[in-house]
């Protein structure tokens, strides 16, 4: 189970259990885990939501929340029993020899102090400096976590920084005590992705320098492969494998492991798969070369559904940070979408990707530019020939716990939309929603339920049940499963893939996820800062990238290194 | 990714219920039962439901819980102190005070009621209008609220009464205006948030007229603030109209209210207290009953989500 080594483990922890304890029941988070971190070691702990991993990771450190409880198991850290220690030990172990950096940055620094002083704080707190010597070691942290002008930064307070150098700030904290273990709780998830790349070289340098122990939480195999010496798969509070990423990936022996893989869309390999490699060599090839889609394509009319041609959409900033008062969200965006095919849109966060799918989806009207659908302009629709549109046009939003109307039983959100176009009577709008629940994989007993009573893929199948229910021509998929776990995640992307077989839907579907959009598209359009850069057939884009910046997003899927067995 | 991988993924998919769903339903099922349970291990709020009650019972069967009259002045039994056949005494002209305390609250629990549906209707409304058409509409009402929200409550009831002229409906209406700001507000700050939620936004590209956005999926996810402020103004709106009876602006003698008896036994403070300090304890008790229970709704509503 460990590597054989004379000296002993940094950190052991035996046959742990963690319960939480709610007013109605008691639910066991953490169940005889055993795990070592050996000094200079990276081990990943990796699961899904729910499989115990941040509670392993936080009880090391003894941060439970109140209603959690360690009923079992010894926590050696250094030799010491942290499960035994008083709180004045424990304060003396957290932030000088165990760091932990939390998950989301948005909310993990105190937005009344500046940065230099979040970092400098752990060194004043522990007597390992004075102010002076302090503020110059934080310094030294906040340049070491990569942060660049750190003179500047360390005056800044966090509201001034974004999700990606907050992350840094965190680590800045975590290490500048040169801790000898590092607990990582999903560092790198509220992130893009090749800002994950650049967080994660940073721990990495950080910790090989001083030969620190770091205990990687994730729930992506591919982020775990290529950063840990080990890997331990968590399933329902226990460690179902572990083994060297090699081991996890060409020979797991567990079935949930091999699941896991199966699903996770970063480690298969960059050969398209089935639909892209149809589309590089099918009918359609004809659309490929031009690096703007909308060009060249007017030999046939009908096989588009729509056609955006000069999008431009500008929102009001404050005059502080923007001199022109004016941000250009989108900026002469043109897509083509086909008939039954799927167009992916994929950009990092504030790329304008969600903007344009909102203005092809009449949501916001754009500044600039025109939106046919079907050959009809529909750029300046209203009032009922508007909602008419929505007849052919619907859309699946990126999170399903917050897109279904919680008053509402399953049954009638599906029927929502019939409802609103006064499509059908009450009877036949209610077989048509059993008949959709049937469609998208769920029991037909779903339509009394309430949404809150469902997990989140199930929700997002009651998403996709509902904007299927009006039979549109194509369904806008706004990040379909980026809230989803992987598994899950795998099952949603068939789920789609299937219904536009069997429909002959077409797909706007938009991600920050390369490795996503790689297993669905036809159609690949990347976005940087408002502008499509490149567009082109999937194969093509995946391949042969012909921007620059389309080969660093290449680059930085994560897990690209280790090839499982196919 | 085939039509073959869907099918063998899907079953599996579907048939399993997750851990969460499944405690859910246990939930919902739990919870008249638990309601129950949660009660009996609070006397307090246990205690608060009694007196509501009672209070209740008062101002719709009256004769439950006395079988007098309370305009039937006996002279020979002027001013007695409370005993065992006038619980709370008699006053000035020998009328039984316990009757007229339980006569008087179904004027008082009315106006009081009559006040919050006032408040909490004209308040929602405003406030329902604001945030959902935003703008010009959004503005003036806003401002408007602020003026209502500038003035003290009482004095702004006062003014009201004064303007709208004495009587018990009246009455309701100058104490319901003081929680309309409040209400509007309230509303207004829940339908920005409901509004640029995802269902909503799901909701309008699903078809849906503005109509039916605002009735089906908006009003429905805002309402629940809006009715907690509604109980907890209750308390506040009973104390509100017995302080117009005592003043003198709801009804007249010798109708029995709760206000208007504390201020008829004021003249006689010095020889005879209960004829204030116990319809004025009445007024207390249910205050704080309508109080207590409208907090314990609240913390319960924010410690389910």
């Amino acid at each position: 189970m460990s590597t054989d080594r004379a000296d002993a483990p940094l950190l052991s922890i035996r046959d742990l259990h963690v319960r939480y304890r709610t007013r109605r029941q008691v639910v066991t988070a953490v169940d005889g885990l055993s795990l070592d971190i050996h000094a200079g070691e990276t081990v990943a702990l990796v699961g899904e939501s729910g499989s115990g991993k941040s509670t392993t990771a936080h009880a090391v450190v003894r941060l439970l929340p109140v209603a959690a409880e360690v009923t079992e198991g010894t926590i050696l850290f250094e030799g010491r029993d942290l499960r035994g220690a008083s709180r004045r030990e424990l304060e003396r172990v957290r932030g000088a020899r165990i760091g932990l950096i939390p998950q989301d940055p948005s909310v993990s620094l105190n937005p009344v102090t500046r940065i230099g002083d979040q970092v400098a704080e752990v060194l004043r707190i522990h007597g390992l400096a004075d102010a002076r010597s302090a503020r110059y070691r934080a310094l030294d942290a906040l340049a070491d976590a990569g942060l660049d002008n750190p003179d500047l930064r360390a005056r800044q307070y966090p509201h001034e920084l974004s999700g990606g150098l907050r992350q840094r700030v965190l680590i800045a904290i975590a290490t500048v005590a040169r801790p000898a273990l590092v607990i990582a709780d999903e560092p790198t998830s509220a992130l893009d992705v090749t800002v994950q790349k650049q967080i994660l070289d940073h721990i990495e340098a950080l910790t090989a320098d001083a030969d620190t122990g770091v205990l990687l939480v994730t729930h992506d195999l591919g982020v775990a492969a290529d950063r840990a010496a080990r890997i331990a798969v968590m399933s329902e509070g226990r460690i179902v494998e572990i083994g060297t990423p090699e081991q996890i990936l060409t020979d797991p022996h567990h079935p949930y492991t091999r699941s896991l893989i199966a699903a996770a869309p970063s480690l298969q390999t960059a050969t398209p798969t089935l639909i892209s490699l149809h589309s590089a060599v099918g009918p359609a090839s004809g659309e490929a070369a031009p690096p703007e889609v909308g060009a060249g394509a007017g030999s046939d009319h009908a096989d588009v559904v729509v056609r955006a041609q000069g999008l431009v959409k500008d929102f009001s900033v404050p005059r502080a940070v923007e001199p022109s008062g004016v941000f250009r969200a989108v900026d002469d965006v043109s897509l083509t979408i086909r008939r039954g095919r799927t167009l992916a849109l994929v950009g990092e966060s504030g790329s304008g990707k969600s903007t344009t799918a909102r203005l092809i989806l009449r949501l916001l009207e754009p500044d600039d530019g025109t939106i046919s659908f079907d050959g009809a302009d529909i750029t300046h629709l209203r009032g009922s020939a508007l909602r008419a549109l929505r007849h052919r046009l619907q859309v699946v939003q990126q999170n399903p716990y917050a897109s279904l109307n919680p008053r509402l039983s399953v049954g009638q959100l599906i029927a929502e939309p019939l409802h609103s176009l006064r499509i059908g009577t009450r009877a036949e709008r209610r077989a048509r929603a059993v008949e959709l629940l049937d469609h998208v994989g769920l029991p037909t007993s779903f339509a009394a339920r309430r949404p809150l009573e469902l997990s989140g893929g199930q929700r997002q199948r009651v998403a996709i049940a509902r904007a299927l229910a009006v039979n549109p021509e194509l369904v806008v998929l706004d990040e379909p499963v980026s809230a989803l776990d992987v598994r899950v995640q795998a099952q949603i992307l068939d789920l789609l893939a299937g219904l536009q077989v069997d429909l002959g839907v077409s797909y706007l579907f938009i991600s920050h996820d390369l490795a996503v959009v790689r297993q669905v598209s036809h159609t690949i359009a990347v976005m940087r800062h408002g502008r499509v850069l490149e567009t082109g057939p999937a194969a093509q884009v995946l391949l042969r990238p012909g921007h620059a910046y389309t080969r660093e997003l290449l680059a930085a899927i994560p897990g690209r290194d280790v090839a499982p067995a196919q | 990714m085939t039509d073959t991988t869907t099918a063998v993924l899907l079953p599996d998919a579907a048939t399993q219920t997750s851990a969460p769903a499944r405690v859910q339903e246990r939930r919902v099922a739990n919870r008249l039962g638990d309601g129950a349970r949660s009660l009996v291990r609070r006397p307090g709020l246990l205690l608060a439901f009694a007196v509501l009650a009672v209070a209740l019972v008062a101002a719709l069967w009256p004769t439950i819980l006395t079988s007098g009259d309370p305009y039937a002045a006996v002279p020979a039994e002027r001013m007695q102190a409370p005993s065992a056949q006038h619980l709370f005494g008699t006053d000035q002209l020998g009328r039984d005070l316990y009757t007229r305390v339980v006569h008087g609250s179904a004027l008082s629990l009315s106006s009081a009621a009559l006040a919050v549906v006032f408040g909490l209707s004209t308040g929602s409304l405003v406030g329902l209008v604001a945030g959902f058409f935003g703008g010009w509409a959004d503005s003036a009402l806003m401002r408007f609220v602020d003026v209502l929200l500038a003035i003290p409550g009482i004095l702004l009831s006062l003014a009201m009464i004064t303007a709208l002229g004495f009587g018990t409906i009246n009455v309701a209406i100058a104490v319901g205006v003081g929680s309309v700001a409040s209400c509007a507000r309230i509303m207004r700050s829940q339908v920005l948030s409901v509004r640029t939620s995802d269902y909503v936004e799901a909701a309008i590209a699903g078809g849906a007229t503005r109509w039916r956005v605002l009735v089906r999926h908006i009003l429905p996810n805002s309402a629940a603030p809006v009715l907690v402020l509604a109980a907890l103004d209750l308390g506040g709106a009973i104390l509100a109209v017995s302080s117009l009876s005592f003043l003198g602006f709801g009804v007249q003698p010798p109708t029995p209210e709760w206000g208007a008896l504390v201020a008829q036994g004021r003249d006689y403070l010095a020889t005879a207290w209960w004829l204030t300090a116990l319809p004025g304890l009445t007024v207390v008790a249910t205050v704080l009953a309508a109080n207590h229970i409208a907090r314990s709704l609240d913390s319960e509503r924010k410690y389910a989500r």
